[in-house]
């Protein structure tokens, strides 16, 4: 039993197209940049735009087949939303806004208070019950759209950047709870963010969406190690190359061919770690066979390490220590040649 | 921050324009006949007239509440065509002077009016000059500012928590009811006060649809003009208490709804 979607839609300059399956058991985190459509594929899935083609299911029922013309009202889709800033009522007490969801679907006020007093409990924020919403810190809201998301016990809970809203020092605790509730919650799980971070430490599955197309799908750890768009690399930080790869070599499309072990045949992704990039004043003499001349174009301090983004036939960023910089004598705009052994490119399918 | 130095024309052109304003409310003030004030508040004339206005703008304020809202809804939320012109005509009175208004419901309500003589001659049922004729023609007058304040309202509101409602299983009555009203009610509670100070204060629609029969028809208004050629000093009375009355709704919305500056 799982969600099936296959969503189309237009809406604006966004132009969306995606698949995406959730099973039973799995946190999946829809992972982008901003304006790629995953808070507009939450909102169809959620029923509040309306999809022009494709099929939304829900345990094998339908909520909505643009096909047949088949639409379930959000209001009865049982599918849980925890927003991006958590639009909790500002006039109801906390408690009430929990009770929310139980009173709307039929509880009587009593049962539905003892309820959401239970749910409180458990993000440890009964002593708020009396509360209004603009009298909690954000990280506290968060916990309170959760329970009020969760409360009417839905089959599907969807978040919507659900730590976007609070700042970095509360952030780090609030994840390891927001994680600690969705691994107890036994429904299906998707969370959307554009934090790689918050991803890898939240989802079990990570699905990759670009200008309202899926790039990628993998675990975490598969995701990181492939990227396959230049989005993923730069978020995980490595040099992505494509290509076509001939038997130990890659020719990149603009020409130059790039000593690389393992590779076979047909079109690839190359990955280098800056840290795997070497940097010298003359053209090296020795062992590597991947020798090219660049200019620097852009110098940053990235935590201890510098980062040094070179232009060139084979365009990289390398990663030295600060110290290596100044001995180099490096400057923006400077000439430098870079090297990188062929056994440090990870060659793999496109 | 510095003080803005004001440019002297402009100073006393604002000091004169004060003084418009000021002068017949301090006139009000200084010549109301102070010790004939509680015979003259409490002159069963008065007291009739005064239950009469209360009646009549509540009554007025509560049609408004009932027809206006769903109006100001289907404004706000409904795109339909024609919606600006209907928009225009429901808030004509506001500019429209009283009496066209009058004339108009008497052309439309009156016993040979459009719908009038129908009532007439169906129900036996008689409008204009009588009390109802009254609530009507406030609530033609006072209406239009409810319905244009909690439109504004149902416009700003962030509609996300609707959707929010939604997801939590509501209904759309559900919604309304428990969501969006509450959400609006400054704007609910504005556009009250104002209906109803405009109905308490009706005058020329009044008196052309209703007429000015004392116990029936007469408002504190009609009841102050009819004074003002009998009794002047008594009308000089009730007009500070309509006077006190004004300025109690301008503070309470401008804590409500002005926000205080």
């Amino acid at each position: 039993m799982s969600l099936e979607a296959s969503v189309q839609l237009t809406l604006g300059a966004l132009a969306l197209d995606i698949g995406l399956n959730i099973e039973e058991g799995e946190v999946v985190a829809l992972l982008g940049p901003n304006g790629a459509g995953k808070t507009t594929l939450l909102r169809a899935i959620a029923g509040l735009v309306p999809i022009s083609s494709g099929h939304i299911r829900l345990d094998g029922r339908v909520l909505e087949d643009a096909a047949t013309g088949e639409y379930v009202p959000t209001e009865r889709r049982s599918v849980g939303v925890v927003f991006q800033d958590y639009l909790l009522f500002p006039h109801l007490s906390v408690l009430d806004n929990v009770a929310f969801g139980l009173r709307s679907r039929g509880a009587r006020p009593q049962e539905a208070a003892h309820k959401a007093g239970e749910w409180l409990d458990r993000v440890g924020l009964s002593s708020y019950a009396k509360a209004k919403p603009d009298a909690l810190s954000g990280g506290q809201r968060q916990r309170v759209a959760l329970a009020r998301a969760l409360a009417p016990d839905p089959r599907l809970l969807l978040l919507d950047e659900p730590l976007a809203a609070l700042d970095v020092t509360t952030r780090a605790e609030v994840r390891r709870d927001l994680k600690h509730h969705l691994a107890s919650f036994p429904g299906l799980r998707l969370v959307v963010t554009h934090d790689p971070l918050e991803a890898a430490a939240l989802a079990d599955r990570l699905v990759v969406i670009e200008n309202g197309r899926l790039v990628q799908t993998g675990s975490p750890a598969e995701v990181t190690e492939h990227p396959r768009s230049q989005y993923v690399a730069d978020l995980v930080g490595v040099n992505l190359l494509t290509g076509q790869a001939d038997h130990g070599a890659v020719r990149l499309p603009s020409g130059p061919v790039i000593a690389a072990v393992g590779a076979e045949s047909g079109a690839v992704f190359a990955v280098i770690h800056p840290r795997a990039v070497a940097l010298h004043r003359q053209r090296p003499e020795g062992s590597p066979r991947n020798v090219w001349p660049g200019r620097i174009t852009g110098i940053e301090l990235m935590g201890g390490r510098v980062r040094i983004r070179i232009e060139g036939e084979v365009p990289v960023v390398a990663e030295v220590t600060p110290a290596a910089l100044r001995e180099l004598g490096l400057e923006e705009g400077g000439e430098v040649w870079l090297s990188f052994k062929a056994t440090e490119v990870g060659v793999y399918q496109a | 921050m510095r003080r803005e130095r004001v440019p002297i024309v402009v100073a006393v052109l604002a000091a004169i324009g004060a003084a418009f304003f000021i002068l017949p409310l301090l006139g009000l003030i200084v010549r109301s006949p102070w010790g004939d004030a509680v015979k003259s508040l409490t002159a069963p004339e008065t007291l009739e007239a005064l239950k009469l206005s209360l009646i009549a703008s509540l009554s007025s304020t509560a049609i408004g509440l009932i027809l206006g809202v769903p109006l100001a809804w289907v404004f706000a939320r409904v795109d339909f065509p024609g919606r600006n012109l209907l928009r225009a005509l429901t808030t004509l009175p506001m500019v429209l002077p009283p009496v066209v208004g009058g004339i108009a419901l008497l052309l439309a309500f009156g016993r040979r009016g459009l719908v009038g003589a129908w009532l007439d001659s169906a129900f036996g049922v008689t409008l204009p000059f009588t009390t109802v004729g009254v609530v009507m023609a406030e609530t033609f007058v006072a209406m239009p500012f409810l319905i244009i304040t909690v439109e504004a309202g149902l416009r700003s509101m962030d509609r996300r928590f609707e959707e929010a409602a939604r997801t939590l299983g509501a209904k759309r009555w559900t919604v309304f009811t428990r969501v969006t009203l509450p959400l609006i009610a400054p704007s609910l509670f504005a556009g009250a006060v104002l209906c109803w100070a405009r109905a308490l204060g009706e005058f020329g629609a009044t008196i052309t649809f209703a007429g000015n029969f004392p116990g029936v028809t007469q408002t504190m208004p009609l009841a102050v003009y009819l004074l003002l050629e009998t009794n002047q000093e008594a009308s000089y009375i009730l007009s500070l208490v309509l006077l006190l009355i004004s300025l109690l709704v301008l503070i309470t919305l401008r804590h409500r709804w002005l926000g205080s500056a």
